[in-house]
């Protein structure tokens, strides 16, 4: 397995990618919109890129993910794409009659530059219906770009501070997580009696329930009225700072909600800061149930600290979520050796800047030191694997191949998860995602004891 | 249970009139008393119709290209391209020198807003030199993607000059997404660039074992090839190249020693078989390796090309062989199969290959059709004289080869070659249509909607399709059976894969999770009790 990879380091200067870890930006612009009640993304676009997105979206998540495209041709790559996507919207609406459409760019229509505003004007668009779009272009950021610049256009597009005073309620903004995590986070919300608008919100939409019967555009997604009540709100919570931060961002500049950028309520610390701030916004009292669930968190903690202490751990994977684990990892005694993501690191197109800044303070606070790589590759990671081995690594399903060829444990989380099922249902997300990642991450760890243990030194108790 | 053409109608009046318009040339309903039917193929897709269509790049680069192990396949563009092509399609492969298998390898030029203002031209140059520098491969390939030719990035001469820089081959396929109408036009630029540069680049003039065969357009997703080189090896065929499942650069340089070209996919590789036939003299059979009576069929007309009273015998015994093996097997999934009708929609040739192997476990496919394919998968190759050339096509160029001075050679009489060709598919694909039932459908490029409305009309017990429609057809209640991908199964080519496919094409049906669907609930009031003399209890 990956046997062509070097343990010598190979001077690598030319900007390519060797075994990514990040895709585009339209596949997270896709995620994103589905994350509207009623909304059918659109890829403005070749045909294969859809297709791509819809594939792998449909692989992480065992159920349909609906999306049109603008199938583009050679002569619209030529002319512009305006007859296509006016085409699109026609035949959009009166074929599978969405609610909204979210239109979305990839390389080739922002290379030409199709101006998507202009064509929305034009575009022959029923009553009562909506057009929006973002631009993502494919040759910036990461796919985690993608979602943040559709959740920001969500606040371009309809938040609106049509209330004079703000409301007694806060924006959740999840980030590029699973409609497992998104419930968690409504669910922490719920218990703080913080009312809310989560958006965007793919519960409900992408983990839907066998029923017999096929429904185009089910119950779950934010609403196009929530949407604008977000700009009445009194507080914007952006949890992660690379997928949720613009929107909040936005949302204040637009509608002057104040706005907090947390970081994606992975592990005990990150869920603490989620609750606080819930707590403070709302100056209500944590509820015994959630102190009972943080409680049985810590419990369990100390129960099997031994389990975790002083374990080397390799960490990759989308920003928000690599910085929640490493934080975790670090908060269970062990030590995040390697910490890398696809996605580059600060400003867009930029590689230096806050994900390396933020995992050092991490890893620092706990005296440690670690390999933190923004904008980097699997093929790096595998690189500094064999250079340090691990006992652990944490990451999406590509992972598999380099905990194969090092025979390491390997730990599921991320996007994309493409060879396990369920994972998408459960969340990693608060106390109760935070035990379910120890659950996960001792059984890797004894499960491979187990394996390597003599007959003598296979034990009952562990 | 048919279908009538105003059913169809009916169904395709919900759409606007241009879309109605142009769908209705898609569909057509099996009339053997109609004489030659004719469907609409190969054109574009309508924007906003939801397709499960791709582009070129995943034609040429995801699929053709891909499977090849020796080679470091580098997409140039920005990250997305390569990541949905890196270990998507199941194409296994071994190698004996892992450390020149590339399969679970991804490389992307993965360009940036700079690269694609002032060109990306030296990216990809210093890409392709740490690529050769790393894994130090027998050859290299640069497939493009949209932005490639938008901003003129000369991908030829970029690997041009790395190949005289670094001495190996480099190259470069123009497979940018936009071209063509889907996958397809991007097989052909695939095709064309491997017959120019690999194939035939060998020192061998002769193969090294017994009854050389090359065996084109197998993929070996799941492992089918490996399934289909048992049984060719054991009637005694030497396999000299597989284009391109478990392929390689090595082998299919050697690949005109070959004595006769197989053509599992018709679509996606008859440009090479075309081609070899032209320029070598070798002809190519179209075989069907899926389902046991094809294959048995395949293999005896193997035999009768080869007409080798040996080779004959021989093929008779294995066939007996493996039919007494597998027969028993195949029976007791037919006990649950049996009256089933499919749905059979697929890429460029599935479409059609698995209805055989579905009607041998008792299954009538009342609907198939492709999602890429051309008018002469559906109605055989004499159409193509027909088939008019329109802005999209044309813009594949069609790479014209003659005939080798030193190699081509005419592998039987001229006589002979008139007589096999009365008896067996030589040079020659028949198309889905012929072996569609009357009253059938067959439709090309099924989208969203008309998959939707074929289901509730036709209601069939399975559906064959891919990951895109899969979870939709679950959701209605009625399994979905991944053709592309084989649900991570397989093999289903050969004697043993068409115990698997039963295997799971049954679990499908009796599945106990279908049981669950309707909770108690459902089906009992909230309020239970009973009438007495005394009144309610």
């Amino acid at each position: 397995m990956l046997d062509a990879t070097p343990k010598e380091f190979n001077e690598r200067t030319s900007g390519g990618m060797i075994n990514p870890a990040k895709t585009c930006q339209p596949i997270g612009a896709m995620y994103a919109a589905l994350g509207v009640h009623g909304c059918l993304p659109h890829s403005h676009g070749s045909q294969g890129c859809c297709s791509f997105h819809r594939m792998h979206l449909t692989r992480h998540f065992r159920d349909p993910v609906m999306a049109s495209t603008s199938s583009f041709t050679e002569g619209a790559s030529v002319f512009g794409g305006g007859a296509n996507l006016k085409t699109a919207i026609k035949n959009i609406f009166q074929i599978y009659n969405p609610e909204i459409i979210a239109v979305h760019t990839t390389c080739l229509t922002e290379t030409i530059g199709d101006d998507i505003p202009s064509i929305i004007k034009e575009a022959d668009i029923p009553e009562g219906k909506v057009v929006f779009h973002a631009n993502t272009p494919s040759y910036q950021g990461s796919h985690i770009t993608g979602f943040s610049n559709m959740t920001k256009a969500m606040v371009g597009y309809f938040a609106e501070a049509s209330a004079a005073i703000k409301k007694e309620q806060v924006n959740l903004i999840p980030g590029f997580v699973n409609p497992g995590d998104m419930r968690e986070i409504k669910r922490i919300a719920h218990l703080m009696g913080a009312p809310f608008i989560m958006f965007p919100d793919t519960s409900g939409v992408v983990d839907t329930p066998m029923t017999g019967e096929f429904v185009m555009f089910p119950k779950g997604g934010t609403t196009l009225g929530e949407l604008g009540d977000s700009g009445n709100s009194k507080l914007t919570v952006a949890l992660g700072r690379f997928a949720s931060s613009d929107a909040a961002e936005a949302l204040a500049k637009k509608c002057k909600v104040p706005a907090v950028t947390l970081k994606t309520p992975i592990g005990i610390k990150a869920t603490d800061a989620l609750v606080m701030a819930l707590r403070r916004a709302f100056v209500r009292e944590v509820p015994w149930e959630l102190e009972e669930e943080r409680g049985q968190l810590v419990d369990i903690m100390t129960d099997t600290h031994f389990h975790f202490h002083g374990k080397k751990v390799a960490i990759f994977g989308d920003p928000d979520i690599v910085t929640g684990l490493a934080e975790f990892a670090v908060s269970l005694g062990m030590a995040p050796v390697h910490v890398l993501t696809g996605t580059p690191g600060g400003a867009i197109g930029s590689d230096v800047g806050s994900f390396e800044e933020d995992i050092a303070a991490i890893v620092g606070q706990a005296g440690l030191k670690a390999n933190i790589k923004a904008g980097g590759d699997l093929f790096t990671l595998h690189q500094l694997i064999k250079n340090e081995p691990v006992d652990l690594l944490i990451g999406n399903t590509y992972g598999k191949y380099i905990a194969r060829a090092e025979d390491v444990p390997f730990v599921r989380v991320g996007f994309p998860i493409l060879d396990r099922s369920v994972h998408s249902y459960l969340p990693v997300v608060g106390y109760r995602g935070a035990m379910r990642l120890i659950e996960m991450i001792a059984g890797a760890l004894l499960d491979r004891q187990d394996r390597d243990a003599a007959d003598e030194d296979f034990e009952l108790v562990m | 249970m048919a279908m009538t053409l105003e059913q169809i109608s009916e169904m395709l009046a919900k759409y606007p009139v241009k879309v109605e318009k142009n769908r209705k040339k898609h569909i057509v309903i099996k009339d053997s008393a109609a004489g030659r039917q004719e469907i609409e193929a190969n054109t574009r897709t309508i924007p906003g119709i939801i397709t499960n269509r791709g582009c070129a790049y995943a034609g040429c680069k995801g699929v053709v290209l891909g499977p090849l192990k020796d080679m470091v396949h580098i997409t140039h563009g920005p990250i997305g391209c390569a990541f949905y092509t890196w270990g998507a399609r199941r194409n296994k492969a071994r190698s004996e020198d892992p450390g020149q298998n590339f399969m679970n390898y991804c490389v992307s030029t993965d360009m940036q807003e700079s690269d694609i203002v002032f060109g990306g031209e030296k990216k990809l140059a210093k890409v392709i030199d740490e690529v050769a520098e790393i894994f130090k491969p027998k050859a290299i390939t640069v497939s493009a993607t949209c932005p490639v030719g938008l901003i003129g990035d000369d991908i030829n001469a970029v690997a041009k000059a790395a190949e005289e820089r670094l001495g190996i081959p480099i190259l470069a396929f123009s497979c940018e997404g936009y071209k063509g109408v889907s996958q397809s036009a991007g097989h052909h630029i695939a095709n064309n660039g491997l017959m120019e540069r690999v194939i035939g680049a060998g020192e061998r003039e002769e193969a090294d074992g017994k009854y050389p065969i090359n065996i084109l357009g197998e993929y070996n997703i799941g492992g089918d090839s490996w399934e289909i080189e048992r049984i060719l090896e054991e009637v005694g065929y030497t396999v000299v190249s597989v284009m391109t499942g478990d392929g390689s650069y090595e082998d299919l340089q050697n690949a005109h020693t070959a004595e006769l070209n197989l053509v599992q996919c018709h679509r996606s590789i008859n440009y090479i078989a075309g081609m070899l036939e032209t320029k070598y003299g070798t002809p190519w059979l179209k075989v069907n390796f899926i389902g046991v009576a094809a294959t048995a069929e395949s293999l005896r007309n193997m035999a009768a090309y080869f007409d080798d009273p040996a080779l004959t015998a021989r093929t008779e015994e294995v066939i007996a062989r493996e039919l007494a093996r597998v027969e028993p097997q195949l029976e007791q999934y037919r006990k649950l199969c049996e009256g089933k009708t499919a749905f059979c929609f697929v890429g460029g040739s599935r479409g059609h290959h698995y209805q055989g192997l579905f009607a041998e476990l008792g299954i009538d496919t009342v609907l198939a059709g492709y999602e890429f394919a051309h008018r002469d998968d559906y109605e055989g190759r004499e159409v193509i004289p027909e088939i008019k050339t329109d802005a999209d096509s044309k813009n594949i160029p069609d790479l014209h080869v003659s005939a080798d001075e030193r190699r081509f050679r005419l592998k039987m009489s001229p006589e002979r070659l008139a007589e096999l060709k009365r008896q067996i598919p030589l040079s020659y694909y028949a198309g889905m249509n012929a072996d569609m039932a009357d009253g059938t459908i067959m439709v090309d490029d099924l989208n969203h909607y008309e998959t939707e409305e074929f289901i509730k009309l036709l209601k069939p017990d399975i559906f064959a399709s891919g990951i895109k429609d899969k979870y939709v057809v679950q959701k209605m209640g009625i399994p979905a059976k991944q053709l592309h991908s084989y649900d991570y199964s397989g093999p289903y080519a050969g004697f043993n894969g068409a115990v698997n496919f039963a295997r799971d094409v049954s679990m499908g049906f009796v599945s106990p999770t279908w049981n669950f669907i309707v909770p108690p609930w459902k089906d009992e009031p909230l309020l239970t009790g009973s009438v007495t003399e005394e009144g309610v209890a």
